[in-house]
């Protein structure tokens, strides 16, 4: 049992950071998804990280890394796909709300019967314009007019295609909540209030202390999901990717909110990045299920379960 | 980075569970809380008895009757007598997880053999004197005396919420030894042989209305020179080494009781939303394991990562947690603390989670500042 990061892990994690760090600072970040940042992602391989041999933990250490640098896009449903995808799961209320669908060139839709189909995205009814005012001003939305146009059927196991959904989406919310934590110390040691920095009070100590636990317990849960997924003996498949989705995504949110009181007026506004965090923390929650779903889910593997 | 256990483990497992199976059919019934006697007498039992089989001291050094075992079958362990409901360390916690280990990291080759044998063998039970009544976060400002004569300390003072001090053949004692030093220079760190004259222990009641812990009255103690670890007057950085296990590694073994509670509490919940609250508890309980497998990992690996700074503040609040949950869903059973399981009886335990060894605003603190490089806090 070697349940850290191997060296050749360190060292993807290593590449992937500098790729992140010198290709999507946060100014490009800003401006959004479009071909390049997808094309630039391909070149280095990232969605086709399985087909080339990786393993479900070296994809979650890559995409924690994308988490971290919030790199816009639909990435999640990108993974495995050779084109520009996105995807959504028409059961759900408020399914008419599509992320990228103007920017795409595929989209998986998943029906009611847990049926997938792939979809141009013409064909599901696209008004031409994105929403005015969408949440993550970095995930744009269109509204589709529900009835999906027969598609073409992706011979896909839903399940799979589920629990690798939730287990990179966590894997992205472990970066987000461990770089908010990053920020939120950065400022608490540089504002300075009452003639000290406000990091050495502890009602704003404690809190950066809890994010960091956050984030690591986040972490430590999604690898081992990630583990399970490499290899099924090792553990409930079930059980470790819903825990590591509520916390995961629950990581993402709390300390955005935490971020956001650390940093004070400043984490009111639109020039520091927190909030950018924050919003699409709440937008992956409800992607590939969100807490109270992986919640049931994990108590039905729990005894005293009528599921 | 995998979960997987090698072929050596598994056949560790194997023969672990199948001795277990035949070793627990016989275990006697579980003597009362405060019969501390009969707690003394069952629990350095089965520590004599994992002994013999070989399962004692896994990876304590093989000259001192550990068994040197490579950390992921001390995983494999606690994973399977937790399985089982074996018994778990009891009074042998302090000897075991940070006393023993402390002598292990600082002891003399006369220490470890005199020691370390006898704590594997359950004839060596130990407590903890670091806590005095004016001295309990602020550790280091001790006040507890010890004064040089000849081959002796001669030790007078207090201490308090001594766990096992009823029945401890030896204790952890810190005592100053230079008043004038600045506070964390003038500590030393001694063993104390509980049976010397001019010690008193005085149990103290819990809100678990038994004893669970007791003071220490000191009064011109004559210790041995020979009992000092580490040299005189550099006691803190030992106790430090001593808390390094005691808030690291030393609670893993409860995360063993958890796990098994969360499954017996699980029937009872059927509300959706407090199964929903389950699944949470159950997901922290799991990445708790989990941080605890990469500790394992890393400190095999000589990495220092960052779960013993992190696994007892997260586990004991969760602890709680699960605690309020049952207290929630059992309704008006939690009348009686003996009554529905032992739900009740444990969430008043996990009350002093959060306060025992270090609690959870000086693991902030401490966290806040190693870790995470925040402003120190006074000291
Ligand atoms: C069940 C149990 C078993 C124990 N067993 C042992 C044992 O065997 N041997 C032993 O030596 N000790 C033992 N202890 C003692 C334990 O280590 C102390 O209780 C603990 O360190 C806290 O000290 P205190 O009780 O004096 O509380 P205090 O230090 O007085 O703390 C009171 C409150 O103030 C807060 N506080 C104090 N200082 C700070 C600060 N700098 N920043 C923020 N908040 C602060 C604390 O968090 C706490 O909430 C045991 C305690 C319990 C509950």
């Amino acid at each position: 049992m070697n349940f850290d990061l191997t060296d050749d892990q360190l060292a993807l994690r290593d590449g992937i950071r500098a790729l992140v760090e010198g290709r999507f600072p946060m100014d490009r970040v800003r401006d959004g998804f479009d071909r390049s940042v997808h094309a630039e992602l391909a070149d280095a391989g990232v969605f086709s990280l399985r087909a080339d041999g990786f393993s479900w933990a070296d994809a979650a250490v890559v995409f924690e890394e994308l988490g971290r640098g919030l790199v816009p896009g639909p990435l999640v449903w990108c993974f495995g796909r050779d084109r520009i995808t996105s995807g959504y799961d028409a059961s759900l209320a408020g399914s008419d709300l599509v992320e990228f669908l103007g920017l795409v060139d595929d989209v998986v839709v998943i029906d009611p019967r847990r049926a997938l189909a792939l979809v141009h995205p013409a064909d599901v009814v696209a008004a031409g314009e994105p929403e005015g005012w969408p949440l993550d001003p970095l995930t744009p939305v269109w509204r589709t007019e529900k009835q999906v146009i027969a598609g073409e059927p992706l011979d896909l196991p839903f399940a799979d295609v589920w629990d690798q959904g939730a287990l990179l989406t966590a894997a992205y919310c472990v970066g987000m909540a461990d770089r908010l934590t990053e920020m939120a110390v950065a400022y608490a040691q540089e504002r300075q209030q009452f003639d000290r920095p406000i990091g050495s009070f502890q009602a704003v100590k404690h809190i950066c202390a809890d994010m960091a636990v956050r984030a690591e317990l986040a972490r430590v849960a999604t690898h081992a999901a990630a583990c399970v997924l490499d290899d099924p003996a090792t553990g409930s498949r079930a059980r470790a990717l819903a825990g590591a989705k509520v916390l995961a995504g629950e990581a993402a949110i709390l300390n955005g909110r935490s971020a956001t009181q650390v940093y004070g007026g400043m984490g009111f506004t639109w020039e520091v990045d927190v909030h950018l965090f924050l919003k699409r923390a709440w937008v992956l929650e409800t992607q590939f299920g969100g807490s109270d779903h992986h919640a049931d889910a994990l108590a039905s593997t729990m005894p005293g379960s009528h599921a | 980075m995998d979960l997987r256990f090698s072929d050596d483990d598994e056949a560790f497992r194997a023969d672990l569970r199948a001795w277990l199976k035949t070793a627990l059919a016989d275990l006697a019934p579980q003597p009362p809380r405060d019969d501390w006697d009969a707690r003394r007498v069952w629990d350095t039992d089965w520590q004599r008895r994992l002994f013999d089989a070989g399962y004692a001291g896994l990876n304590w050094p093989k000259e001192y009757g550990g068994q040197a075992a490579p950390p992921s079958q001390q995983l494999v362990f606690l994973e399977e007598t937790t399985r089982a409901r074996a018994p778990y360390v009891g009074v042998n916690f302090v000897g075991l997880l940070h006393a023993g280990p402390t002598i292990v990291a600082e002891g003399t080759p006369e220490q470890k053999a005199a020691h370390l044998p006898k704590i594997l063998r359950g004839e060596e039970v130990w407590c903890q004197g670091f806590s005095e009544p004016g001295s309990g976060s602020d550790l280091a400002s001790l006040r507890t005396r010890a004064v040089r004569d000849g081959d002796h300390y001669v030790v007078t003072g207090q201490k308090i919420w001594c766990s096992y001090g009823q029945i401890g053949d030896f204790g952890e004692l810190l005592v100053r030894t230079d008043p004038e030093a600045p506070k964390h220079k003038g500590i030393t760190w001694l063993m104390l042989p509980m049976d010397l004259p001019g010690i008193e222990v005085r149990p103290l009641k819990t809100v678990l209305g038994s004893s669970e812990f007791a003071e220490l009255f000191l009064d011109e103690v004559r210790v041995p020179v020979e009992c000092r670890v580490g040299e005189e007057n550099d006691g803190w950085r030992v106790t430090n080494v001593t808390l390094s296990f005691e808030r690291g590694t030393a609670f893993v073994s409860d995360l063993v009781d958890a796990t098994r509670l969360v499954e017996d509490l699980a029937p009872y919940v059927t509300d959706p939303a407090h199964r929903r609250e389950l699944s949470h508890i159950v997901a922290e309980l799991d990445a708790v394991w989990a941080l605890t497998k990469r500790n394992v990992t890393q400190s095999a690996r000589g990495v220092a990562g960052r779960g013993p700074y992190m696994i007892k503040l997260a586990y004991s609040e969760v602890c709680q947690k699960m605690g309020e949950l049952a207290l929630r869903v059992l309704e008006r059973d939690i009348l009686t603390v003996d009554g529905e399981g032992p739900f009740v009886e444990e969430r008043l335990r996990s009350l002093a989670f959060t306060i025992a060894a270090g609690t959870s605003q000086i693991q902030r603190n401490i966290l806040g500042e190693r870790v995470l490089g925040l402003p120190r806090e006074p000291r």
